[in-house]
This record gives structure tokens, C-alpha cells and sequence, in this order.
């Protein structure tokens, strides 16, 4: 019985702690919530590349304005196109009859976006379109397989093809892979050059931005919810310790 | 007769005494502080492990509190419950915190029962006479378990509805009544904004109404006996010629300050997670979660919230038919088997002595496995099936059983240690 149990501990040790949804090598991406530039660059690429399709509906003009300290004047002229009042939800004017013709599907609110898939997935993604004749917008994704969106920020990136030379780099110190029959072609994404307006490390940039935004959209308050921890941290520690000096001075007496 | 009989309410001056004389006259006020508080004896030794109570207490009004402001905001409608939810997230004036103490405090609120209820398994608290405070604290805990999920549909994301979907179709697997009982349950054919409206009933209503009844009658019949304390000895037995026991101290005000300390350390550890971990990397607050309500979408996995885990990893294990009855329903059975199967620890038990300081290795061990049991089957609910998990949740299923059916032979021949005949 003894043995039964630890052959089933040692096994549980190996199960897996989450199925994985893609085996793309994830670059990492740390947001910034402090970095206001770049949340107001984010903003301004959502405005103009995603919010026509994908609203916000959660979210107000108002609050992302005050909260990225955009005046509301320049606010209306520069990122509201659809006449809507400031205090609005960040709506999208697309129909949604006429969305689900040309998509298959409404494309989805995005408001919580970066809560679902996290900042990482959203980076990787934005980043990792690529050119496949086979579907129907002339782009795959290589972090969301099949997906049904096209490559919006295609003039910005470039064009992105999936190129294959040589084999994988096979490691030497794992006994394994030395003897492979047929090593794996070594595949990566590569942007044809000029073919975009930004280059490479522009449009990581931009991605970021975007992704940095998204992220605060996701939960507007977090900075204000931090801010506050810290206080009602310092305040409940403070109170412990005469909590702590009220309770031994009242047990003194107790033997 | 204007002169009162009642006791002189303290050491009171001025207008302030008369007042209480006044009360006192037509009420028992200064009576009932003194039997619940200022002459209530509580053994002097209490450790660690009985601050769980009144941490419940303290978690029970912070979701009290915390669920009238919500309920204020909230909009219990098929089209509305989601996105009245990221209103009080974003536009209700700290709605958020309202909203993540909430949160937390459901999984803060089982995590500290659990705790609690590790310490009565512990030092025998559910024995003699303590049985019936032992049977209420088990319907508290039932009508909590029930209060926590229909709170958890209310937000109307993703995992909630189907992990709804989920438990609520496990009553169709309940022989010839099944699809009907499915049905009466969700008041509609699938889930819908009709379930959503009777759970919000039931949520902010009528269950919170038991729970609070249910808590009050276990303080009634835990001041009636009085606690027990880690070595398991009545303090009953030795008293003072006032009728004071020795080993007693009065509840206030040593264990008030005494919890004072404790109420604050806790919410220390609560608002660090409420402040910067709300979501506690998935486990309070789920993924999928953050997506409304989508009867054409399943989510990839689905898993209750952690406290419920264990009893789901059960329910999971349980893979065979068995008498012309499916694999679901012995997996109904057997959950619902192991949520109530503690009621009845008061006449499992036939040990000599209440504590485990004072039981043999027989009984650490058993109660070492259940522990270990109930963490491991806790993990194993929250991650997909497979052959190896699900071969391991049948082994710790059996452990967990084990414990509570195993006792009344093992608790008999288990070698005990003599109890002190006071608190050393």
C-alpha cells in the first residue's frame, strides 16, 4: 500500500500544471503602468487600428482620458470619430449584423482582454502574423492558430513570411536528440525588408505600447488599488503592534 | 417597585449607569454581556488554532457588508450581471475594493473554516458534550458551501456559467427524477437569466438569513458547554467557591484583546491579497472569468474555485457504474458523502481521550493522511483529467474515507496517553 502511494506521489509530481495552447517560443513583456507616454501611444494605435472593430464596452472615454491624463478637449478632437459624448463607453460603431457577415463572428470586446490571455500572449500574438495563402485573409497567426482576424497593422510591420533553412540546432549534452533520423527544419518569422513603415524594433515598440494599454484597460484601477494597499498596510501594521501591547499587558496576569 | 433586581451594571457612573439600569429593567442586557462575555470562562490555554472562530465571525460581516454595497450596484439580469460587475469594478466610487473584498472573502471565509474545522478533528472539540455543536457548525458549512456557489454564478462570466452548467446537471444524473429535478432546479431547459434571478434570491437573501441564524445558535450551544482547549480537559470539574472554574479566565477581557491581536494580523495577510493579489494568480478569481457568460463557448477546462476542489476531484474519481447506476451518479454520491460524512465524527470517535496530545501514533497518523488527502484531492480538482491523476484521486479518495470509517476500530485500540487531570 506504502508503495502504491509513493509510486502515485512521484507520478503526480510530473503531471503537468496547465495544458500549454501554443508551443511558440513567448517573448516576455513587462507592463508599465507608470509609463503614461506609452499607455497614450497605446491608446492612440487602439483608437486607430482596433477600435473600429473591437469595442470597450466596459471601459469610458472619461476615465482612460483622466487616467492618461489626456484633457478631454484634445481628447474629443483627436480619438472620439463617432460623436460620442465623453463620458461615453468606448463603443464600437460597427454593425453587428454586418460584422458577423464579414467575420464569421462579432470580433470580440477587448475590454478585458489582458486579463484573459495575459500581456504575454497579447504581445507574442500582435507580433506573430504571418503570410498563409490558404486562409482567408492571407495571414496565420502563430500564437492563435486559424484565427479569424487579419493582419490590421500589416503597414506598419511589413510583410511577414514563415521561413524555413537548415535544422534545428540539435543539443549535444541530451543523449537523445543526437540520434535523431530526421532533424526538424529550422523554422523562424522573417519581415521583408522596407515593406513596412516602422522597422523591426519600431514596431516592438508600438506592440508594446498597445499591449501596455490593453493591460490597463483590463483593470483601470490597479494603480489606485496599490496605492491604496500601501496605506492600509502601513495603518493595519501600526495597529498590530498596539494590538500586540494592549493584549500582552492584559496576559501578564495570566499563569 | 421602581428599584431594579438586575444585576449593578459594573462599575458604571452618573447618567451612564442609570441608563443601563433603565435598559436593565426591560431587558437583559448587563445578563447577557456577563454570560457571553465578562463571566463566560474560557480555558486559559487556548493556542493558535482558536482564532479560527471568531476569524469567521470577522470574515462573515466583512462579506455581509461587502455584499449590500454590491447588491446595490449589481443587476441581476442575463444581459446585465456581467457588465454590471466591470461598473462597479470601474465606474462605482471604490467599487473595486468593495468588489475584491468580496472576492477574497469568500475564498478567505473557507479557508479559515476549514482551519477551524481541522481544530475541532484535532482536539476532539466535536465530542461530548459538544456533539450538537458539532452539528450545527456542519449545516453552517453546508449552507455556506451552497451560499459560495451561488455567489460565484452571480458574475455571470464564463467559468461560472458552466461550472454551473456542471453542478447543477449533476442532479440529472439522480435516477427516474433526474432530468425533471435538473429542470425545477434551473427553472428553464438550459441555464439562463431565470436560474440567475432564483440564485441571486437565494445568495443575497434567504441563505445569508440560515447562516446567520445558524451561527447565533452556535454560539448559543458554545457558550452552553463552553469551549474545549488543546488538552481536551473540562475546566468544569475544578472550581473556585464562587463557582469560578480554576483553570477559566473571563471571555472579556483577555480573549477580546486576545482576537483584537489576532483580527488584525489576519487582516494584514486579507488585504495584502485584496490590495495586490486580487486575483490570487488564478485561484480566487478565475481566467476565463473576465469573459461573459457564452452558452456557445466552453471553456477549455473547467474547475470549481479551489474549495471546492477536493469534493470535485472526488466526484471525478468515481469512474464506474455500478448496479445499473451511471459512474455521475456514484460520483454524486460519493461527494455528497464526503462533504457530510464529518456530522457524524461525534459517534465514530470512541477514544478515551478528546486531544490529540494525548491520543497514539495511531490517530496522528490517521489525521496526518486526511490532511494530506484533502490537499492533494484540492490540487487534483483544478487540473485536467488524465489516467495518472485520476488513478491517484481514487487512491486519496479511499485515504479520505478512511479516516472517518476507519475510526471507530483505530480510535479503540489506538495506545493512549493519561489526560492531566487540569491545564498543566
Amino acid at each position: 500500500m506504502t508503495a502504491r502511494i509513493l509510486v502515485l506521489l512521484v507520478a503526480l509530481a510530473g503531471l503537468p500544471a496547465a495544458a500549454a495552447t501554443t508551443d511558440w517560443p513567448m517573448q516576455s513583456m513587462e507592463p508599465d503602468l507608470h509609463d503614461k507616454p506609452s499607455l497614450q501611444r497605446g491608446l492612440g494605435l487602439y483608437v486607430n487600428y482596433c477600435l473600429a472593430c473591437h469595442s470597450l464596452r466596459f471601459q469610458r472615454y472619461e476615465r482612460t482620458a483622466d487616467d492618461l491624463g489626456i484633457p478631454h478637449e484634445l481628447f474629443l478632437e483627436n480619438l472620439v470619430f463617432t460623436g460620442q459624448k465623453i463620458g461615453g463607453l468606448m463603443a464600437t460603431s460597427m454593425p453587428e449584423e454586418e460584422a458577423k457577415a464579414w467575420f464569421g463572428a462579432r470580433p470580440p470586446d477587448l475590454t478585458m482582454v489582458a486579463r484573459v490571455r495575459g500581456e504575454e500572449w497579447l504581445y507574442n500574438y500582435l507580433k506573430t502574423f504571418y503570410l498563409d495563402p490558404t486562409r482567408p485573409f492571407g495571414v496565420n497567426n502563430k500564437v492563435f492558430e486559424n484565427v479569424g482576424m487579419p493582419h490590421v497593422m500589416m503597414d506598419l510591420q511589413g510583410v511577414q513570411r514563415e521561413v524555413c533553412r537548415g535544422f534545428k540546432p540539435v543539443d549535444l549534452l541530451d543523449g537523445e536528440s543526437v540520434i535523431v533520423a530526421e532533424p526538424e527544419p529550422h523554422c523562424f518569422l522573417e519581415v521583408e525588408e522596407g515593406s513596412g513603415s516602422f522597422s523591426a524594433g519600431e514596431f516592438d515598440d508600438a506592440v508594446y505600447d498597445l499591449v501596455n494599454f490593453l493591460y490597463y484597460v483590463g483593470e483601470p484601477t490597479r494603480l489606485e488599488r496599490e496605492r491604496l494597499g500601501v496605506y492600509v498596510l502601513l495603518f493595519l501594521g501600526l495597529l498590530f503592534v498596539f494590538a500586540y501591547l494592549l493584549n500582552r499587558e492584559y496576559w501578564k496576569d495570566v499563569h | 417597585m421602581a428599584e431594579s433586581n438586575a444585576p449593578a451594571p459594573g462599575r458604571l457612573t452618573g447618567p451612564l449607569r442609570r441608563l443601563v439600569a433603565w435598559l436593565d429593567e426591560r431587558m437583559p442586557l448587563t445578563e447577557t454581556i456577563e454570560y457571553h462575555a465578562t463571566k463566560y470562562y474560557a480555558p486559559k490555554n487556548f493556542n493558535f488554532w482558536y482564532y479560527f472562530g471568531v476569524l469567521a465571525l470577522v470574515v462573515f460581516a466583512i462579506q455581509i457588508l461587502s455584499g449590500i454595497w454590491l447588491t446595490m450596484s449589481y443587476v441581476p439580469s442575463g444581459d446585465g450581471a456581467f457588465a454590471s460587475v466591470e461598473y462597479i469594478m470601474r465606474d462605482v466610487e471604490y467599487g473595486w475594493l468593495i468588489r475584491y473584498l468580496h472576492s477574497t472573502g469568500a475564498s478567505a471565509f473557507f479557508l479559515v473554516i476549514y482551519l477551524h474545522m481541522f481544530r475541532a478533528l484535532a482536539y476532539g472539540s466535536y465530542r461530548a458534550p459538544r456533539e450538537l455543536l458539532w452539528l450545527i457548525g456542519m449545516a453552517i458549512y453546508l449552507v455556506m458551501m451552497a451560499e459560495g456557489f451561488f455567489g460565484y454564478v452571480l458574475t455571470w462570466g464564463n467559468m461560472s456559467f458552466w461550472a454551473a452548467q456542471v453542478i447543477v446537471s449533476l442532479a440529472g444524473a439522480i435516477p427516474f427524477v433526474g432530468p425533471e429535478l435538473m429542470e425545477w432546479i434551473r427553472g428553464d431547459y438550459g441555464m439562463s437569466e431565470i436560474t440567475l434571478n432564483r440564485f441571486f434570491a437565494l445568495h443575497v437573501v434567504a441563505l445569508p438569513l440560515a447562516l446567520a441564524g445558524l451561527v447565533f445558535l452556535h454560539m448559543v450551544a458554545l457558550h452552553h458547554v463552553g469551549s474545549n482547549n488543546p488538552e481536551g480537559v473540562d475546566i468544569k470539574k475544578h472550581k473556585d467557591p464562587q463557582g469560578v472554574p480554576l483553570d477559566g479566565i473571563p471571555f472579556h477581557p483577555y480573549y477580546t484583546v486576545h482576537d483584537f491581536m489576532a483580527t488584525v494580523a489576519f487582516l494584514i495577510l486579507f488585504c495584502a491579497i485584496v490590495f495586490f493579489a486580487p486575483e490570487m494568480f488564478g485561484y480566487f478569481i478565475e481566467k476565463p472569468n473576465f469573459e461573459e457568460a457564452d452558452p456557445l463557448k466552453t471553456p477549455e477546462h473547467i474547475a470549481p474555485v479551489w474549495y471546492y476542489t477536493p469534493f470535485y476531484a472526488m466526484l471525478r474519481a468515481t469512474t464506474f457504474p455500478l448496479f445499473g447506476l451511471s459512474a455521475k451518479f456514484w460520483g454524486l454520491i460519493v461527494m455528497a458523502a464526503a462533504i457530510v460524512i464529518p456530522a457524524i465524527l461525534p459517534w465514530l470517535d470512541r477514544g478515551k481521550v478528546k486531544s490529540i496530545r494525548y491520543k497514539g501514533l495511531l490517530s496522528r497518523l490517521m489525521l496526518a493522511m486526511l490532511v494530506v488527502s484533502f490537499v492533494v484531492l484540492g490540487y487534483l480538482g483544478t487540473i485536467p483529467p488524465s489516467p495518472t491523476a485520476t488513478a491517484a484521486a481514487q487512491v486519496f479518495t479511499v485515504l479520505y474515507f478512511a479516516y472517518f470509517l476507519l475510526m471507530p476500530w483505530y480510535s479503540r485500540v489506538d495506545r493512549t496517553r493519561p489526560v492531566p487531570d487540569r491545564i498543566p
